[in-house]
């Protein structure tokens, strides 16, 4: 897995799975359908992604489409890089 | 209302004074009044009780015996229509020593047997030893307002109005039931007649219990029916029918021999019965609330209206994160079983408050959401029924935004997230439990946290089997809103509101809570109204707002509905400092702690500790992970909890 990917799902297995590897999401895992974020959950990786990526999640792209999987994440993060 | 224990002799053993003293030492808090002890002549029974004196100053001791001292009681509540009752017997020629509802269950039990509890209006938890036929005789109200709790152990069987009262008979070790534990990890209670320790249990809510010759029988004597009644009734009947119901419960719940008092949330509910206690006592209420130094949480301002608008005389508590923090442990103790929510601490501390103004009785408006529909849980299932009718549609679930307006995080989600949680499948649908699974599947993620050893014991893969044993053999037939009704008012109702909630934290400052929409007959009625009078669209509680449309004012009735909330996992870490208000609650999670008790996963939950200390717990299911780690973890240690079990 390489970095970006990696650092997300470290944020995953701390926060939302409190250290349980053996949950830890595949790259294209849903965290919907797992379970592993609520639906209040996805505001704490809002939060770490703006923290640690230094960008602002615009309101219209809170979608599963961007937040749902690893790979989803990753892949924001890369093209909101690319914009900035 | 009082505290009553006692116990039984199966192996022949003596029952022994001291041990029935100790019992109800445990639980003197209920009733500070006065105590009193009766040892039957051959040792083989005892009962004990602890008096707080509400009917009958004088005379109403207990335990109380019939006129030939053949029957004796031991009896926690109250029989508000003991009035009648007495007239009743009286006309039929008996005579009676005093003057409380006591005597008067002494002697309806001594004309109508175990159909007694058919004719009782009221909250009653007690147990009768006949000597004539050797045989206890246990009841326990129908909504499970007052509590009984019993060990059936091959030397005993011990009773007491709390687990802790049973748990101090040496016949009784207090070990985790870890399938209880399983069940208040989703449903936030357990099932009756589970409870925390494995070992005691409770008599469910609407049961009565006989045991007779070492053997024990237990049959429910009333049922919930949410069908909806054949003859229909207008709008206009329905909210003066419940006005008149509701008024004459009001008024029987006012009968007492001391000052009589009543919560005020700022809500509908609370307001309703304050302004019928004032029209029925004729006389200026006092109130008492609750406000929250946290903008989210507090009320005030609407409390401020009613009470001005009805002039009672007001008083109010103001709670702070650091005052839960503080009250917690001894919470937990009353509470007697993991807590989810902090919920009930604001409630502890407003009891000790109507304690120093020196009153012992006081009116709330629980049970009116259960049976009038008025939580946001039914309003999000009928949501969701109505999207899983055609679950393409991109505007139905749109219809979320409307749920939850005081849940700051909610209002913050996007359609498309609000959408995904809330999401119906096909086997949503055909469940049973429709409308209480995302509640319980939210409530569930907590369970993450168990040790591997507990889940190893804990017996069922499947949580909602036992619940699903024990639904009324027409709940199928019933309204979606009446299922969704049923699974509140016999569930979360007794298991929590009015116990962890109310008869606990009432209790613990010798305050006894009085509930008019529990009164059978509005059950009965409010059960029994069509949906659309209850919920009309997405409008809750709508026939009580037009009933009290001349009672409240207005703005209390278009207001929109908040529930009774408090800080969660907040109200216990300080993250300015990054660390915990009191040392008990980085105690209590320690991973060496944790180990010690054998429940949960210490790297797990030093983690949702840590995470708590960042002040990164805003959601839903990891502060009722917090919470309810932390409350199982002061129990274990405060009950001793030396080994668990599943049963």
């Amino acid at each position: 897995m390489q970095g970006i990917e990696q650092i997300i799902r470290s944020f995953i297995v701390e926060n939302f799975l409190f250290g349980d590897e053996g949950r830890a999401p595949a790259a294209d895992d849903s965290f919907l359908e797992l379970g592993i974020i609520d639906s209040t959950g996805v505001l704490e990786l809002v939060t770490f992604l703006e923290q640690s990526f230094g960008f602002k999640v615009r309101d219209a792209e809170l979608l599963p489409e961007n937040l749902d999987t690893i790979d989803a994440v990753a892949a924001y993060i890369r093209r909101k890089n690319a914009d900035a | 209302m009082c505290g009553i224990a006692g116990i039984v002799s199966v192996a022949g053993d003596p029952v022994r004074r001291e041990q029935l003293e100790r019992m109800i030492a445990t639980i003197r808090y209920r009733g500070p009044d006065e105590t009193g002890v009766h040892l039957g002549s051959n040792g083989s029974v005892g009962l004990a009780h602890a008096r707080l004196s509400i009917i009958d100053l004088a005379s109403g001791r207990q335990p109380m015996a019939n006129a030939d001292r053949s029957i004796w009681i031991t009896f926690n509540g109250e029989i508000f229509n003991y009035v009648e009752l007495r007239a009743q017997l009286m006309r039929q020629g008996r005579k009676f020593a005093t003057q409380s509802d006591t005597e008067v269950v002494l002697q309806m039990y001594e004309v109508y047997g175990e159909d007694c509890v058919d004719r009782f209006n009221g909250d009653w938890a007690f147990a009768i030893w006949d000597s004539r036929q050797r045989k206890l005789f246990a009841s326990r109200d129908r909504a499970g307002v007052r509590p009984f709790f019993y060990a059936d152990t091959p030397k005993a069987f011990v009773f007491a109005s709390e687990a802790k009262a049973v748990l101090c008979h040496p016949a009784v070790a207090a070990t985790v039931d870890l399938d209880a534990l399983d069940q208040i990890f989703t449903f936030w209670c357990p099932l009756p007649p589970r409870t925390f320790f494995s070992n005691v249990r409770q008599l469910p809510p609407a049961h009565s219990l006989v045991l007779h010759d070492g053997r024990m029988r237990i049959w429910r004597y009333w049922q919930l029916d949410f069908a909806t009644a054949e003859k229909l009734v207008s709008e206009v009947d329905a909210a003066a029918r419940l006005e008149e119901i509701l008024t004459d419960a009001t008024r029987l719940r006012l009968r007492s021999d001391v000052p009589v008092g009543a919560y005020l949330s700022g809500g509908l509910d609370s307001s309703v019965v304050t302004a019928l206690a004032q029209r029925c006592s004729g006389g200026r209420v006092r109130t008492f609330s609750v406000a929250f130094e946290d903008a989210e949480f507090d009320e005030s301002s609407y409390q401020q209206e009613v009470a001005g608008s009805l002039s009672t005389e007001h008083e109010t508590l103001r709670c702070s994160k650091a005052d839960i923090c503080r009250a917690f442990p001894d919470l937990v103790r009353h509470a007697e079983q993991p807590l989810l929510r902090t919920a009930p601490v604001p409630l502890y501390l407003l009891s000790a408050l109507v304690r120093r103004a020196s009153y012992k009785v006081v009116l709330t408006g629980e049970g009116a959401d259960e049976f009038l529909g008025g939580y946001d849980i039914f309003k999000e299932a009928k949501i969701r029924r109505f999207w899983g009718r055609q679950p393409a549609s991109n505007w139905r679930p749109l219809l979320l935004r409307r749920l939850y307006p005081y849940l700051p995080h909610f209002r913050a989600q996007s359609d498309a997230y609000r959408s995904s949680f809330f999401r119906v499948s096909t086997d949503d649908l055909a469940s049973p439990f429709f409308s209480h699974l995302p509640r319980w599947e939210l409530t569930s993620r907590a369970k993450a946290f168990l040790s591997d050893d507990v889940r190893a014991q804990q017996a069922r893969g499947d949580t909602y089997h036992e619940l699903a044993t024990c639904l009324p053999s027409s709940f199928a037939s019933w309204s979606e809103l009446g299922r969704a009704q049923y699974l509140e008012a016999s569930m979360l109702l007794p298991g929590y509101i009015l116990s962890s909630q109310g008869d606990r934290v009432a209790m613990a400052h010798s305050i006894e809570g009085r509930f008019p929409f529990l009164d059978h007959r509005v059950i009965e009625f409010a059960s029994r109204l069509p949906a659309s009078l209850k919920m009309k669209v997405l409008n809750e509680k709508y026939i009580l707002k037009r009933a009290a449309t001349h009672l409240v004012p207005e703005t209390v009735c278009r207001r929109p509905k908040q529930p009774y909330r408090a800080p969660d996992a907040a109200s216990f870490i300080d993250v300015q400092r990054g660390q915990a208000r009191a040392e008990y609650v980085a105690e209590a999670l320690s991973p060496e702690s944790v180990r010690r008790t054998g429940l949960f996963d210490p790297l797990a939950v030093r983690m949702l500790y840590q995470k708590a200390l960042r002040g990164r717990l805003i959601g839903a299911a990891d502060n009722m992970a917090f919470v309810g780690i932390l409350s199982t973890q002061l129990l274990a240690r405060q009950f001793n909890c030396v080994s668990t079990g599943a049963v």
